[in-house]
């Protein structure tokens, strides 16, 4: 049977459970309150007086999702864990692959909606002044990358746990070192006893280094890869988390 | 249909399963019975493929359950301990996803959701939320997930737990009745459901199988089979051990109650001499008032008892 349908189902059930509940409604609301208060205020888009979003829309973005991403991924496994369910899933006449895949596929669109509904910024920026709509379009699709490089680090956190709360707080930790990597006053504190060739080693792994091209409008593929690994390795990781604790 | 070789399953050192094997063919409804921690969860799991065993094989439909786990869990429907269902989703809502997964779309899928709903009485619920049902309810759905897709092969770990009699009778009819195209494994520790269900019955116990065979079977393996009880009224007690040792049949006679006259004895036969003894009793008897004179099949929990706390059984049984 085709692999995609059994993805595309078990996707289709996570979306709904998102918006059955109130998790889809909240993270939306506080996900566009936190960017316009951050874009409009904090950040100084109309003191700027530049018709940019990168320092006062995207900047924000790796640190609003280091709290809102494992929020929507503690669930994930944890709570499948809890109640019993992933007995009925991993008896289902799908493989773990397409369960793991699935269930994350689900939260990346559902990200992707969320990021999506932040498109009055982008109008506004586009009626006050002629913005480079390729390097916002750039800045989206790295940020959306960098959601599921964050979704997946909670995949992984989620199926460790039957609890959300233990699951929310170890991805945050991880997620937390990811930016803390390439941020500037840490690297300046690193560079004094470190070695140039550790330093940037330490920066590569950071999703700042990496989120800092697609802000600047630059889709290297090298970035791309960056975060579809940190993905991939994630899921797998998943993978072995699962496949552990099935062998008992 | 399901064959189970040398089943074992380590949880660190604690020998969950300790090597299972036994076959289960289309047209049986086989019982598992055993105590809590015997292990029977746990082969129902390994069954289905959930947990992964430590040795030995599960082979259903043909299909090594670890060799080739998608077509073999396609020919299984699973009811888990406890009946979890997602609990965000609607009864109805819930039941499509199990019938997508299950490969049926469009009409098939509404055909089968419909059916089971019908099956499994979900109508009044259909449009609620599983979180807000009743525990009836919720075990009534995720029963009714499992057989979706009209599946060969049933395991069902403890279907009735938690049911109203009334739902207990439902479902162990519904079990019977399928058990004729299906072959089918179930869970209990109600043994009075090894008699309105199952062809076979397998006692496990500490990972082992203790017993297997068909209920009628395994009540032969009662003391009590073949003895006789009988309750006469106006009689002293040991007047009434005194004759039925007189006859001949008779190898012990143990007095089980002495209340306000009423005297109930049970006679244990020499040998296997089960009608002849009824009717040597009912003439020795002649001349008293007999309320009640009773050849014994032997009870399914007395063989129970005996087989999984062979220790204290004995004591408690007498």
């Amino acid at each position: 049977m085709n692999p995609w349908r059994n993805i595309w189902t078990i996707a289709k059930r996570e979306l709904g459970a998102y918006f059955t509940s109130p998790v889809a409604y909240v993270f939306i609301v506080i996900f566009l309150l936190l960017c316009g208060f951050f874009t409009f205020f904090v950040g100084g888009f109309f003191e700027r007086g530049e018709a940019s979003l990168g320092q006062p829309f995207f900047d924000w973005h790796p640190w609003f999702y280091l709290f809102l991403v494992p929020a929507v991924g503690m669930r994930l496994w944890a709570d499948e864990r809890r109640v019993g369910t992933l007995e009925l899933l991993l008896t289902m006449p799908v493989t773990p692959w397409q369960a793991i895949f699935g269930k994350f596929l689900a939260s990346w669109l559902f990200l992707g909606l969320a990021l999506l509904f932040t498109f009055p910024v982008v109008l506004t920026a586009n009626y006050l002044g002629h913005p480079d709509n390729g390097v916002i379009f750039a800045a989206y699709v790295g940020s959306w990358l960098m959601a599921g490089a964050y979704l997946a680090i909670s995949c992984i956190t989620s199926a460790i746990t039957r609890s959300q709360v233990v699951s929310f707080i170890l991805s945050l930790v991880v997620c937390l070192f990811l930016i803390l990597a390439g941020y500037p006053p840490v690297i300046n504190f690193l560079e004094q006893f470190a070695s140039g060739g550790w330093v940037d080693m330490i920066t590569s792994f950071s999703v700042m280094t990496h989120f800092g091209g697609f802000q600047k409008g630059v889709l290297d593929s090298r970035d791309i890869l960056f975060f579809l690994s940190v993905i991939g390795f994630s899921l797998f990781t998943t993978s072995v988390i699962l496949r552990t604790y099935r062998a008992g | 249909m399901i064959k189970v070789e040398n089943l074992t399953k380590f949880f660190g050192a604690k020998h969950a399963v300790d090597g299972v094997s036994f076959a289960v063919e289309r047209g049986e409804v086989l019982g598992f019975l055993g105590p809590n921690g015997a292990g029977k969860s746990t082969t129902m799991r390994m069954i289905t493929g959930f947990i992964l065993p430590t040795g030995g094989t599960v082979t259903v439909g043909g299909f090594d359950m670890q060799e080739q786990p998608i077509p073999a869990k396609r020919l299984i429907g699973y009811l888990p301990e406890n009946a979890p269902a997602y609990t965000d989703m609607t009864v109805h809502g819930f039941l499509s996803f199990a019938a997508e997964i299950r490969g049926l779309q469009g009409e098939a899928r509404k055909k089968a959701v419909a059916h089971v709903v019908e099956t499994c009485f979900l109508g009044s619920v259909l449009h609620q939320s599983v979180d807000t049902l009743s525990k009836g309810y919720r075990h009534r759905t995720c029963f009714a997930q499992s057989i979706i897709h009209d599946p060969d092969i049933l395991v069902l770990d403890e279907p009735t737990d938690g049911l109203d009699p009334n739902q207990k009778h439902e479902i162990r009819t519904l079990i019977r009745n399928m058990g004729q195209k299906k072959a089918i494994i179930f869970s209990t520790h109600i043994l009075e459901e090894v008699d309105a269900a199952c062809t076979r019955a397998i006692i496990i116990d500490r990972g082992k199988i203790v017993a297997n065979g068909t209920p009628a079977e395994l009540r032969q393996k009662s003391e009590f089979a073949g003895a006789v009880t009988l309750r006469v009224k106006g009689v002293a007690s040991s007047a009434v051990s005194a004759k039925l040792y007189q006859v001949p049949l008779v190898k012990r006679v143990s007095v089980v109650d002495d209340r306000d006259g009423h005297v109930t004895v049970r006679v244990f036969p020499k040998g296997s001499a089960n009608g002849e003894l009824a009717r040597a009793i009912g003439e020795a008897a002649h001349g008293w008032q007999i309320e009640l004179l009773q050849s014994e099949e032997g009870r399914l929990d007395d063989v129970f008892r005996s087989i999984t706390m062979p220790d204290t059984a004995k004591e408690v049984a007498q």
